[in-house]
């Protein structure tokens, strides 16, 4: 499993639950230094991604429980308010790359899900 | 190359389309752009200001933001106002002392509202209509008001009265003229338009010349009138026309018209080297120009002619279409006839209240003009034709005359406008813009908005971008198609026949076999989702289903704008017991959830979050209810009315037959949501025939209605059969809603799979009826088997541990979202709007 990319400099790692909490191809959201992350994992790629929960557009808590696909080659959630895409590698909206987000690193150790922040 | 220094004075909306237009420049490292406004905050839409009055936020307004300027490179300062210009020198002078120097400066100072001088015009509540700030004034006097009246009828003032409207004020306009929006209508349309306006409770008084504004008896203010006669009222507010804002020009040496306006020429100069005017504060061909669209055009001339361009401002088409209180309203050129010999056609309906004039050249052959009130649909057509200068039809009455089948008149051919027809005059796009985007591959309105622009702005001209681009498809022999999607080059209704046929269960099957690589997306895996659920009817949130549930199945429950999510249980037919209704009381108060009857005749609580989803169903489940598939695409409510059961008209058991046909079709997952209604006499109490499925009782049975709709867009069903037994009922629904299921596009409800189905209602009742496809037992079977899986979701989901983990919001932590605000309003709770959040309540902190 490949890390994901963001910024590296004074990385630290934040376990967050066990890999096994995660359901195939849906999100979930985790509480880190008082900031609420989405998490996704995809199944198919066994590969796990994170980004801010906070929808800018929507202006709620909402990310983590978005639909998760693809638009062309980026992996993607849609909004489950109203439907913008953020991309999971970077966290950029694709519809308004001003409302784009935070996208955190990633890792997976001893089945554990562990966030860089 | 030194950088350009380039200062522009105010921060409008033209003054920022000046801003934008360099930075999106390829020349925007040649510049260095200053910007100062006299306003707490950067530009914003003012078009669109009545918005504000409806639920908009300043956030909703603003054009750019701080952010945006700064990583462009904008210097800006807010509150501050340039006081003197010194040409010789070239530097502006700040109201707070400081000195900046230009190369270029642009004045786009814009205009304000003119206050004619009426004695006791400066008394508090006697406010204007231009900023933010103006609305916050209204706002605050409008609570302390009962009446409010607008001095003007034009088109602000018609917009400001629809604003006191809303904040609740009866509400009088006075006019001076002798009609409403006397610059844009002629007589007739002046008139249709007030009386439409007083049909919305505003009162107009024209010809009326306030002389004085003195303390009132009932009111707190009478206003008297040259005529003798008075109106009382609390707030006045002035909208009687604009003035440019040319004050620090005319002191500075620049040359300003008689009438005011800085003069400049078609390069946007004003007299003075190296300054420029735009936007309302100019004056050019001694003419000032009050809209937008010519606003933007001149700063898009001003900024080529300072980077080496040729571009001419050349006087602008002033044709407007809007909706005033409701009211459509359109002028088109030279609406009041005018031009030296100019002929008109007039067509007025006083039943439906249109009216429309066209205003011909004295040979007939061009179009001088047009008022348009009550239906603007040719507006388009006819401002293009004004515009291009485009031979008329033989017979030009036939532009307004309505066509026999009731549909508008005869529009033009997109074929027949010139490539330099300018279809959005907003952001200034033409035909050829969009022929040429087309050409480029763009073949949906959201590519050309990206691609061009267009009906980006007001947004009036998107009808006739769209005919545009579908007419260059064409002609460029692109067939539309119906894909679903960029992971399927199906239509819904072929992957529903896949599904169905090679019998496919999961949606990893589908993609795989028939999909184009990708993992999906939010269009296609509730589509699929939705299709295995119609055929198999699995529980929709089994392992390899649940990735595919939209926003409110995924948590069986449907979401509300603060992430929160309302509960709906199932009341077949309308029909609840004492004991149950309290069940419902009780749990909403022990929750604190809001609570409201719904339009199908249920009871839907409000604001429950992820962690009591589980709790609160598990009562409501012990206490005998069912989940009520309010989240899906499927069967909503079957509403009834009481029927022979206690009506003195009833002839059948409505009730009944409502619970029977909703404990039938619950659950059942299909294109769109589906509603039924079940009327117990031909009085039609339930309204079933504004359902996908009405069921009428008569002396003999059931008339049964298909595809029928409220909602946005009514439509009155079919009747489909007549005096039908219990039994030939229920099969015809299972055959209608099965061939809907299997024929129908994603989201299409009823009535539009009707209206589009090849045949339409004679074909569906050869197919229904007839049995012409020899499908009738299929589809009857498939109904049966879906009915036969039939589960209550909740009840499955509350006994499944593994399911009820995911109801929590966060992963790591019993915390729940410290997000939500709620304010207390007619003794509920309910989301606290933007302002409540800023004025009261902390809110989290999130970080970009």
């Amino acid at each position: 499993m490949s890390e994901n990319a963001a910024s590296s400099q004074q990385t630290q790692w934040v376990e967050v639950c066990d890999k096994n909490a995660l359901d195939a191809d849906t999100g979930v959201c985790a509480l880190i230094d008082g900031k609420q992350i989405a998490i996704f994992y995809v199944g198919k790629l066994d590969e796990v991604f994170a980004i801010d929960n906070y929808d800018p557009i929507g202006k709620a808590n909402v990310l983590s429980r978005g639909i998760i696909g693809t638009q062309g080659e980026r992996i993607c959630v849609a909004s489950p308010l109203y439907k913008e895409h953020y991309d999971l590698r970077t966290g950029e909206c694709l519809e308004s790359p001003e409302h784009s987000i935070t996208a955190y690193a990633v890792k997976v150790e001893n089945g554990k899900v562990c966030v860089a922040v | 190359m030194s950088k350009q220094r380039v200062i522009v004075v105010g921060n409008g909306m033209v003054g920022h389309k000046f801003i934008d237009g360099i930075i999106n420049s390829d020349h925007a490292e040649n510049y260095e752009i200053l910007t100062f406004s006299e306003e707490p905050r950067l530009a914003y839409d003012r078009v669109k200001l009545s918005s504000y009055f409806s639920g908009s936020t300043v956030d909703d307004l603003m054009l750019t933001s701080e952010e945006h300027y700064q990583s462009a490179g904008v210097v800006y300062t807010l509150n501050d106002k340039v006081v003197d210009i010194d040409h010789d020198s070239k530097t502006v002078k700040l109201a707070s002392g400081k000195v900046e120097g230009y190369d270029k400066l642009i004045l786009a100072t814009g205009s304000y509202p003119f206050v004619p001088p009426i004695p006791g015009k400066d008394q508090p509540h006697c406010l204007v209509y231009r900023t933010i700030e103006d609305l916050e004034d209204i706002t605050a006097s409008a609570q302390e008001s009962k009446v409010g009246v607008v001095v003007g009828g034009g088109l602000l003032g018609l917009e400001a009265a629809n604003a006191l409207k809303n904040l609740g004020l009866e509400t009088h306009v006075v006019e001076f003229a002798p009609r409403l929006m006397a610059v844009q209508l002629d007589e007739g349309g002046g008139n249709l338009l007030r009386r439409k306006v007083e049909a919305l409770d505003v009162n107009v008084h024209t010809e009326k010349n306030t002389k004085h504004i003195t303390a009132g008896e009932k009111h707190r203010y009478r206003m008297e009138f040259a005529d003798g006669s008075y109106l009382e009222t609390d707030m006045i507010l002035f909208s009687a026309g604009i003035r440019p804002q040319d004050e620090l020009a005319r002191n500075c040496g620049i040359d300003v018209g008689e009438r005011g306006g800085i003069v400049i020429d078609n390069f946007c100069r004003t007299s003075v080297e190296d300054i420029y005017a735009i936007g309302e504060c100019a004056l050019w061909d001694s003419k000032i120009f009050g809209l937008v669209a010519p606003g933007y055009q001149m700063a898009k001339v001003a900024f080529s002619h300072i980077d080496g361009g040729e571009e001419q401002f050349t006087g602008a088409d002033m044709s407007t279409k809007l909706k005033l209180l409701g009211v459509d309203v359109a002028s088109v050129g030279d609406a009041h006839a005018r031009t030296p010999g100019a002929q008109t056609y007039t067509y007025e309906d006083g039943v439906n209240e249109v009216y429309k004039r066209l205003i011909v050249s004295e040979d007939r052959k061009k179009l001088l003009g047009a008022v348009l009130v009550g239906d603007v649909e040719a507006y388009g057509t006819l401002q293009q034709m004004c515009v291009n200068s485009m031979d008329l039809p033989d017979a030009p009455e036939q532009l307004i005359l309505p066509t026999s089948d009731g549909s508008a008149g005869a529009a033009m051919g997109v074929d027949a406008l010139p490539d330099t027809a300018q279809l959005c005059s907003c952001l200034d796009v033409t035909k050829g813009d969009i022929v040429e985007a087309v050409q480029g591959g763009c073949c949906t309105m959201g590519d050309i908005k990206a691609k061009t622009e267009a009906s980006t702005g007001c947004g009036g001209c998107a009808a006739l971008v769209k005919s545009v681009m579908d007419n260059e498809l064409k002609n460029l022999g692109v067939e539309v198609n119906n894909h679903l999607c960029e992971h399927f080059s199906y239509s819904r209704a072929e992957l529903a026949d896949i599904v169905r046929v090679k019998k496919i269960e999961s949606f990893d099957e589908l993609l795989e076999s028939h999909g184009n690589g990708g993992l999906g997306c939010e269009i296609c895996k509730p589509t699929v989702g939705s299709i295995l659920a119609s055929f198999w009817n699995d529980y929709v949130l089994e392992d390899k289903h649940m990735g595919l549930q939209d926003t409110n199945d995924i948590y069986l429950g449907n979401m509300q704008k603060d992430g929160t999510y309302s509960i709906v249980p199932r009341v077949a037919g309308g029909e609840i017991t004492p004991d149950k209704l309290i069940v419902l009381g009780e749990v909403a108060k022990e929750y604190d959830l809001y609570t409201k009857i719904t339009g199908g005749q249920r009871i839907d609580l409000f604001g429950a979050q992820l962690h009591e989803l589980p709790a609160i169903w598990k009562k409501l489940v012990d206490a005998g209810f069912e989940t009520g598939h309010a989240y899906g695409k499927s069967l909503r409510t079957v509403k009834s009315c009481v029927g022979s059961t206690w009506c003195r008209y009833g002839v059948q058991d409505s009730v009944g037959m409502a619970i029977a046909l909703e404990n039938r079709y619950k659950g059942l997952r299909s294109p769109h949501k589906i509603k039924f209604a079940v009327s117990g006499c031909t009085r039609e109490c339930a309204e079933a025939q504004s359902k996908d499925i009405g069921v009428i009782a008569t002396e003999n049975g059931w008339n049964l209605y298909v595809c029928g709709n409220g909602g946005m867009r009514p439509r009155h069903g079919d009747l489909f059969a007549t005096d039908l037994d219990d039994e030939t009922l229920v099969k015809y629904i299972d055959r209608v809603l099965m061939f809907y299921i299997r024929t129908a596009d994603r989201l299409q409800r009823t009535s539009v799979w009707l209206e589009n189905l090849e045949g339409g209602l004679d074909y569906l009742r050869e197919v229904v009826i007839d049995d012409k496809l020899s499908i009738g037992q299929e589809l009857e079977d498939d109904m049966t088997s879906n009915i036969g899986k039939y589960q209550c979701e909740w009840k499955t989901t509350i006994e499944n541990p593994e399911k009820l983990k995911r109801f929590r919001h966060f992963v790591n932590s019993d915390e729940t979202d410290s997000n939500l605000a709620y304010v207390v309003e007619r003794d509920q709770r309910r989301p606290a709007n933007e302002k409540e959040r800023e004025n009261h309540i902390p809110t989290v902190e999130v970080t970009a």
